[in-house]
């Protein structure tokens, strides 16, 4: 059996939830800080793509990364290819796995004791420092159950992969692609080998991160 | 909040109920449904306009995707009743179930495969020699397996000796069906792709390289037959009956379709 979408599917959420991990913290580190109702359309936008129908964000994707589109004659001529490349799976699942980091980070910083914080800047710590000293490793537990939901989010992208990367078999096809394709195809039995290789990875991952949270809060 | 509720599932309720009642409404018109390939599109939106003006009270509602999809799906019990396939195998397959009507298959129609580009890039691709260079990146067919024209495609790049070079390099994008293709290779995202000559046809956005070779593919034949469930349906008969006759036939032609002698 040809295992290339385990693969592609694997590849494309690690990277995606590399990039969920930095821009979902970064971004709820942002809107912490914004006041008033900016903070409501903030929080919004970032929120979007998790209650989006995924083929509208295929669709955002293809209008930015198309090949007759700004960016992506600029990405074409420095010899960076979103559309129907592994590049592409990355894209769409970096975009559906960004608001589960955004969301509960945010949830986990809002969570922090305020005086701790006001102390940190009287004592005249930098913002960036109390970021990395104090926010962070006090969120931990909201940071890791996040970029796990992420990662197994990223791994199940099905509808914006599809319409961003195609279905390239050896290139783009992830495991949800496959299965598609397979039952498309009339393959059931192919189709069947997926369903079960994606949901012992997902089933894993997240009895993983309950485990590992009940061990933590022992502690 | 309780009030909100109740009118809630009072709409609800009327909603289910006028649903249910929804078809003695309509007991004076009668609707059948066919499941098309979805190269035949055009045509068949035009014969259906032109059989309404025959018989207004009947609305044929046409389903279009890959003839596999559509064969998977009646499989599956699609409230189909006359199924026009783009490839006799899809079609032996539905017979050999048990699902088409006894004696109702006619081949009726014949395409050619053809290779097409985006318009304006005609000097990237003269032949299909050139999808093996290294500057052609991406070809689009349909899915082998439920797309017959990918089916066809597939055929012919392995009669050319091409195919496990060009699947092996990930040049091949699956499409989900033929329309897929023209609309890959119409935006630009693909710089080749195998479609029928009917479809490159209908599309002011691509030109066509060249016809794939004879014989590097089984012959592009359209059965259309009714469905087992539509035996007795004399609607369904009366519009397949329409579907080979001299009128339809006309339209199908107008599109470039060819006939099967």
């Amino acid at each position: 059996m040809d295992l290339t979408p385990l693969y592609i599917s694997l590849r494309a959420s690690v990277y995606a939830t590399v990039f969920a991990f930095i821009c979902g913290t970064l971004a709820a580190w942002a809107v912490i800080h914004i006041q008033g109702k900016l903070r409501a359309v903030a929080d919004g936008v970032f929120t979007l793509p998790l209650v989006l129908p995924p083929t509208v964000l295929g669709f955002f994707l293809l209008c930015i990364f198309g090949t007759r589109s700004l960016v992506g004659q600029v990405l074409l001529k420095a010899g960076i290819r979103i559309v129907f490349d592994w590049k592409g799976t990355v894209a769409a699942s970096s975009v559906v796995a960004f608001p589960l980091v955004y969301r509960t980070v945010r949830a986990a910083f809002e969570q922090i004791d305020e005086s701790i914080l006001n102390a940190a800047q009287t004592l005249g710590i930098s913002g960036w420092k109390i970021f990395t000293r104090i926010l962070i490793p006090s969120a931990r537990p909201g940071i890791t159950a996040g970029t796990i939901l992420a990662f197994t989010r990223a791994l199940g992208e099905f509808g914006a992969t599809l319409m961003l990367a195609g279905d390239i078999p050896g290139k783009t096809e992830t495991i949800p692609i496959a299965i598609w394709s397979a039952a498309y195809g009339g393959d059931m039995n192919r189709a069947l080998v997926w369903v079960i290789i994606i949901v012992a990875i997902s089933f894993a991952t997240i009895t993983a991160m309950n485990l590992f949270g009940q061990g933590a809060k022992r502690k | 909040m309780k009030k909100f509720i109740f009118v809630v599932s009072l709409l609800l309720a009327a909603s289910f109920l006028s649903a249910g009642t929804k078809k003695s409404k309509t007991a004076g018109s009668s609707s059948i449904v066919i499941s098309a390939a979805a190269s035949l599109t055009n045509a068949m939106n035009e014969i259906i306009v032109l059989y309404k003006k025959a018989d207004p009270s009947l609305t044929v509602t046409p389903v279009y995707g890959a003839s596999g999809t559509l064969r998977g799906q009646i499989e599956q019990g699609a409230p189909a009743d006359i199924f026009f396939s783009a490839a006799e195998s899809h079609m032996k397959k539905l017979s050999d179930e048990g699902f088409v009507a006894d004696g109702t298959i006619c081949r009726l129609l014949k395409n050619e495969v053809v290779l097409i580009v985006p318009k304006g890039a005609e000097n990237t691709v003269s032949s299909f020699d050139s999808l093996i260079s290294d500057s052609i990146k991406q070809i689009a067919i349909g899915e082998p397996a439920s797309v017959p024209a990918g089916a066809y495609a597939k055929e012919t790049l392995a009669t050319l000796g091409m195919w496990d070079t060009l699947s092996a390099a990930g040049k091949l994008v699956y499409a989900k069906d033929v329309r897929q293709v023209l609309t890959y290779v119409e935006q630009g995202e693909v710089q080749a792709g195998l479609v029928y000559s009917t479809d490159a046809a209908v599309s002011n956005k691509v030109s066509v390289v060249c016809n794939a070779p004879a014989d590097s593919h089984k012959p592009v034949i359209y059965p259309v037959a009714i469905l087992k469930t539509a035996a007795d349906n004399a609607e369904a008969k009366a519009f397949y009956t329409f579907l080979c006759s001299k009128d339809a036939l006309a339209v199908f032609a107008k599109y470039g379709f060819l006939t099967v002698q």
